[in-house]
This record gives C-alpha cells, sequence and structure tokens, in this order.
C-alpha cells in the first residue's frame, strides 16, 4: 500500500525545495503527495465593518487565485512525473492545520521546507518547522 | 486650513437655516454653536419631552419597556444563553471548513469598537455628575436587560440581510422591516425602514461623529491648554476623509488593532485603581444603591438618577437602536440566531463591565462633593449638576478621576479618548453610508456625497459646546430606537420560533461542537 505523505506548500522557493524532495521519494517508494497549502488566518484578528462585508468576497477571489496561480502549475507538473497528487487549500494558523490535515488525512509523513530565518524573529514568533518538528503526529521531513 | 474652515463655513450657516444673527465680536465656535443649538432645539425637546404632568421622558420608558418585554418573552435568554454564547465566541461550533470568513469573534469585535467608547468614558461621567453615584444602578440594570433588545435585533440583522451574487451582504433594520414585514403580511415595512433610515443618518451625524469629536477635542485642550475647537475638528476630518473617502485602509485597520489593547488597559487600570482603594469599594456600592433609590440629594431625586443612568446606558451600548444589527450581519453563520447569543455579550462587556468600571472609579476617587454633614451631594450654583472638585464634566471628570491616583493616565486616556472616537466614527459612517445607500441607492457620487456630510459634520461637532452636542446625539439615537423597537415587537415571534427551534436540535445533539 502507497504511503500519503502531506507537503507543505506556499509557492516559495524553501516549499519548492520540499516538494522536489517529497516527488524524488514518491516516484522510488511509490507514495502518493498531497500538497498542504495553507493560507495564515486568525479567527480572533480584528478587522473594520466594511473588512467584514467583503470578506466572503475577498475569500472566494484568494483561494482561486492561490488554486489558479500555485496549485494547478505544480500538480500538472507532478503528474507529468508520473507521480499520484492531490491538493487542500485551509485557512489557519499554519502548522496546526498541517498537523490537523495529516491526521484526518491519515498521512504517514510531513514534509516541509524551511525559510531559512534565524535569530531573533524565530525566537519571538517561532517558525512553522519548529512548531511542526515540536506538535506534528507524524514523524516530519524538513528539507533546508 | 483657515482657508478649508472658511470654504466650509457657508454649508454650515445652511445647515443651520440661518437661525441666529451672529454678532461681530464672537468667535467661530460660539457662532457655531448658537446656530447649531436653535436649530435643532425643536427635535431634542421632542425626543425627551415628558409624559404629560411628571418629570419622566417618554422615550426612557420606550426603552425599558421594549428591553423588559424581550427579556420575559424570551425567558431571560441573557442569562440562560450566557454560557452558550461565550462557547460561540470561542468558536467551539465553528466549522473549520469555514475557516477564512467572518468569525463570531470578528463580528463581535467590531460591533464593540462602534459601542466601546466616549459613552464609557465620557457618558458615565455625564450620567454620573448629573445623576449622582445611583446613576450606576440604572446603568448596569438597563445593560441587563438590553442584552434581550441586542439579541432580538441581531437575529433579525442576519436573517433578513441581502446577500449579493458578488459575495458581499448588506443588512440591518432597513432590510428586516422590509423583508420580515413582507413576510408576515404585515404593512407600512417600508415606511418604517425609510424612517429608521433617516434617523440613522442624523444618529451617525449626532452620537457617531459630533459627540465623538467634541469630546475629543475637550481631551485634547484638557491636555495641551484650551484652543478653538475648529483645528481639531479639521484635523479629525481630514483623518476621517483620507479612510473614508480616500480609502486609506491602513489608518482604519490600525485603529481597529489598538482599540481593543485601549480598551484592556483602560479596563486594567480601573480594575488597579479599585484594589489600591478596595476598602471603599462598600462605600461605593453603598451610595450606588442609597443613590438609586434616594437620588442623594440630585436634582429629580430617584427619577433623576434613572433617567440619567438609562440614558448613557442606551447611548452607550446601542441596544434597541439598530446599529448593532448593521454591524453583525455579517457573519457568516448557518444559524441566525447564533450571531443573536453572541450579540447579547456586547451591553454586557460594554455597559456592565466597562461602564461601571469607570463610574466605580469617578465616586471611589471622591470626584463628586459631598456634604460631610448631610451626608447628601452637594450641587453647583445653577443646581443642574454636582458639584465636582475640579469643576470637571465629561470626559475631563473621568481624567480626572484616574490622574488622581496615576498622573499620567490623562495621557493615556487623552490616546485612548482620540482612538475609540475615531473607531466610533469609523463604524458609523459605514452605519449611516448603509441607510444612505439604503434610501438613495448605490452609486459612487451618492456615496460621496454623504461622505463629505459626515467630514464636515466632524468640524461642527468639535467646534460646538458640550450641551447642544450631547442633547442633539442622544436625540438622533433615540429616534432610531423607537422605530426599531417599533418593529422589533411585531417581528418577535419570528426569533423565537429561530430560537425554539435551535435550542431542541442543540439539545438533541443535532447541533454539534467541533471542539
Amino acid at each position: 500500500m502507497s504511503r500519503k505523505i502531506v507537503v507543505g506548500f506556499d509557492g516559495s522557493e524553501a516549499s519548492r525545495r520540499a516538494l522536489d524532495f517529497a516527488v524524488k521519494r514518491a516516484k522510488l517508494q511509490g507514495d502518493n503527495i498531497l500538497i498542504a497549502h495553507i493560507l495564515e488566518w486568525s479567527p480572533y484578528s480584528f478587522l473594520t465593518p466594511s473588512e467584514i462585508e467583503e470578506r466572503h468576497r475577498r475569500r472566494k477571489e484568494e483561494l482561486e487565485r492561490a488554486e489558479s496561480a500555485i496549485i494547478t502549475p505544480v500538480i500538472k507538473a507532478i503528474e507529468a512525473e508520473g507521480v499520484p497528487v492531490t491538493a487542500m487549500m485551509k485557512y489557519g494558523h499554519i502548522a496546526e492545520t498541517i498537523c490537523k490535515i495529516s491526521e484526518s488525512e491519515k498521512a504517514e509523513l510531513i514534509i516541509i521546507g524551511r525559510m531559512g530565518t534565524s535569530g531573533l524573529s524565530s525566537r519571538i514568533f517561532g517558525s512553522v518547522a519548529g512548531t511542526l518538528a515540536q506538535i506534528a503526529p507524524v514523524p516530519v521531513t524538513i528539507v533546508p | 486650513m483657515s482657508t478649508r474652515a472658511t470654504r466650509l463655513f457657508p454649508a454650515v450657516m445652511l445647515s443651520g437655516l440661518l437661525a441666529a444673527a451672529p454678532v461681530a465680536a464672537q468667535t467661530l465656535d460660539d457662532k457655531v454653536n448658537e446656530i447649531f443649538a436653535s436649530s435643532t432645539g425643536w427635535f431634542v425637546s421632542f425626543i425627551f419631552s415628558n409624559f404629560p404632568g411628571t418629570s419622566f421622558p417618554w422615550i426612557v420608558a420606550w426603552l425599558v419597556i421594549a428591553a423588559t418585554v424581550f427579556t420575559f418573552y424570551f425567558g431571560f435568554v441573557q442569562f440562560r444563553a450566557f454560557p452558550h454564547s461565550i462557547a460561540l465566541v470561542k468558536g467551539d461550533y465553528s466549522d473549520p471548513n469555514d475557516a477564512g470568513e467572518v468569525s463570531h469573534f470578528q463580528a463581535l469585535a467590531t460591533a464593540l469598537s462602534g459601542t466601546v467608547g466616549l459613552g464609557n468614558i465620557a457618558g458615565v461621567a455625564v450620567a454620573v455628575g448629573i445623576g449622582g453615584p445611583g446613576a450606576t444602578f440604572w446603568m448596569i440594570l438597563a445593560g441587563l436587560m438590553g442584552m434581550a433588545s441586542k439579541f432580538t435585533e441581531c437575529t433579525l440583522g442576519v436573517k433578513y440581510r441581502n446577500e449579493y451574487p458578488d459575495g458581499t451582504v448588506s443588512g440591518g433594520p432597513m432590510y428586516y422591516m422590509t423583508k420580515g414585514f413582507a413576510e408576515r403580511n404585515l404593512p407600512g415595512g417600508k415606511v418604517l425602514a425609510v424612517l429608521f433610515a433617516i434617523f440613522c443618518i442624523l444618529g451617525s451625524l449626532g452620537g457617531g461623529n459630533m459627540f465623538q469629536a467634541n469630546q475629543a477635542h475637550a481631551q485634547i485642550a484638557n491636555v495641551v491648554g484650551d484652543y478653538p475647537g475648529w483645528i481639531t475638528g479639521v484635523v479629525f476630518a481630514g483623518i476621517v476623509f483620507a479612510v473614508i473617502i480616500g480609502g486609506l485602509k491602513s489608518i482604519a485597520s490600525v485603529t481597529e488593532k489598538v482599540v481593543p489593547f485601549m480598551g484592556i488597559i483602560y479596563v486594567g487600570a480601573a480594575l488597579i485603581i479599585l484594589l489600591m482603594n478596595f476598602q471603599y469599594i462598600g462605600t461605593a456600592f453603598g451610595q450606588i444603591f442609597e443613590g438609586a433609590f434616594t437620588g442623594l440629594g440630585i436634582a429629580g431625586g430617584m427619577v433623576g438618577a434613572l433617567i440619567q443612568g438609562f440614558r448613557r446606558a442606551a447611548f452607550s451600548n446601542e441596544a434597541g437602536v439598530g446599529s448593532a444589527a448593521i454591524a453583525h450581519s455579517a457573519v457568516r453563520t448557518k444559524e441566525p440566531i447564533t450571531e443573536g447569543y453572541v450579540s447579547l455579550l456586547e451591553p454586557f462587556i460594554d455597559t456592565v463591565v466597562i461602564c461601571t468600571m469607570t463610574a466605580l472609579v469617578i465616586i471611589i476617587t471622591g470626584q463628586l462633593v459631598t456634604d460631610p454633614e448631610t451626608g447628601l451631594l452637594v450641587l453647583n450654583e445653577a443646581g443642574t449638576a454636582i458639584q465636582t472638585i475640579d469643576g470637571n464634566s465629561g470626559v475631563a471628570l473621568t481624567s480626572a478621576a484616574f490622574s488622581s491616583v496615576f498622573g499620567w493616565f490623562r495621557y493615556i486616556l487623552a490616546i485612548a479618548v482620540i482612538l475609540f472616537a475615531f473607531s466610533t466614527m469609523i463604524s458609523w459612517s459605514y452605519y449611516g453610508l448603509k441607510a444612505w445607500t439604503f434610501l438613495f441607492g448605490e452609486g459612487h457620487a451618492k456615496e460621496v456625497t454623504y461622505k463629505v456630510i459626515f467630514c464636515i459634520f466632524v468640524v461642527i461637532g468639535a467646534a460646538a459646546n458640550l450641551g447642544p452636542v450631547i442633547d442633539f446625539s442622544d436625540a438622533a439615537i433615540f429616534a432610531m430606537a423607537v422605530v426599531n423597537i417599533f418593529a422589533l415587537y411585531f417581528l418577535m415571534p419570528v426569533v423565537k420560533k429561530e430560537m425554539n427551534s435551535y435550542m431542541s436540535r442543540l439539545r438533541s445533539g443535532e447541533i454539534k461542537k467541533f471542539v
């Protein structure tokens, strides 16, 4: 039975490296890939009345843009290499949402890239890779 | 700046219907004030007229009776559903797949930033300054009852909102009056909606605008020294102009993010002051209870305290006014009633928590002068308000109370007042705009017309005296409540049906928790 690998993907250089790494593995071992695209979102942020009015429309636009600009091109490229691939787009806290997806989709591995920030900002704000390493329910591979 | 003010002056004169003959020696502020007071006086005296032969304004009775009716009709929903409301705001019942939509918390926070503001700082000071400590008791009671009114109007706001194909939504009393009345085969929905929209525009210019500008100016003048009000007005109008017409969203979103923290700092400081003076808390509550039923010597006795308390509570939390129904109607929910449950927290946070903090700090720091022999409050020379230590009233009284403990707090308060005033103006410019487009239709030119009028009133509000401005602000906002509550009586069975259906599904487990 083939394993499912969740790859955190936001279109950045780092996430492309992670995806390339994942595709190579999947090809060798016959795994399939689930691309997780998370849009950072907190239900506890503050909005103005007009932002609230437009929120539903904006959300639709954001999802459509993410699908056409980020997800569809990579799915085509991966399918061309013969690796089975699906994609998911979710709003939420990036690391927590990736964990939830891994659980609900019964994935066996998470692969993510790292931004390579070090020092003060990641000490204060934390990093996705660091958080995942702490809280992930399945093994995590961090691609430098 | 001065050219802008002179260009603006003809508009001010027009709106004032040339009622007053300007005296050559008068300053610009005096002229604005005089024209303003004489042109709005009739409206104010109609709204605040008393029941024949009494000194009890009918509008206060109207609000209190409505809140009482809703409280009983929905079986004390504000207490029974309180825990469920908290669970909804925490997101326990939100479908994770809806993430990215407006959450209950966000709708509540935005509606709160429109109501938490000067009403909580300046309005309470006015209530306690005229009505004495006893006004606090009636204010809290009105806040608790008002939760039921808010519940009713916000449920209807979501239920009858308009959803457009592009995904935007428009809701509020105008829509439940037209659509709700049509659905129930009742006549007159359209007339009510038009009346409400007119009053909502006036309210957006009054309490949502002029009162804010006025008190922001008072607060700045209190810190930096006195200077003409129109200067503050022009600066404020410029910033509001940049945001609502220039589309400078960054200012608005920064304000929206800072305001909640200002609120927390404010309540935190109040709590510290109360803890530092904990030995007087008992005495303060004693004064509040005694004053509520005797007046402790204020003008008008118990009724005077009651009127001040109810008036300021209604002005602060806007329960029954209908404005919150506009703010809450954009939330994403399959069940309109859930937004009703969430919204009932609003009067609680606004009035029962924040307003009470202000009142307690003013009372505990001994700002109100009492006669040591009789224990009664001492009135000022005119006999209209209570003598305060430094003769302060309005926001200056709150500022004096906080500063008597922390000297630096007046600067924090000045910043808080300016930010609260600004966020309230932004919210109300939105409510007013919704009413305006309901009346005149959507369109760029029409919307800009309203927004320009809104900015002009910022200047008028900053230049006029507190008295006429506060009277007009109250009158316009209460006029909204007259129409809104009338409609709520006819539509409350719709809310009850929603409530019963939701509650039975919640009990049967059909509506599940996601967390």
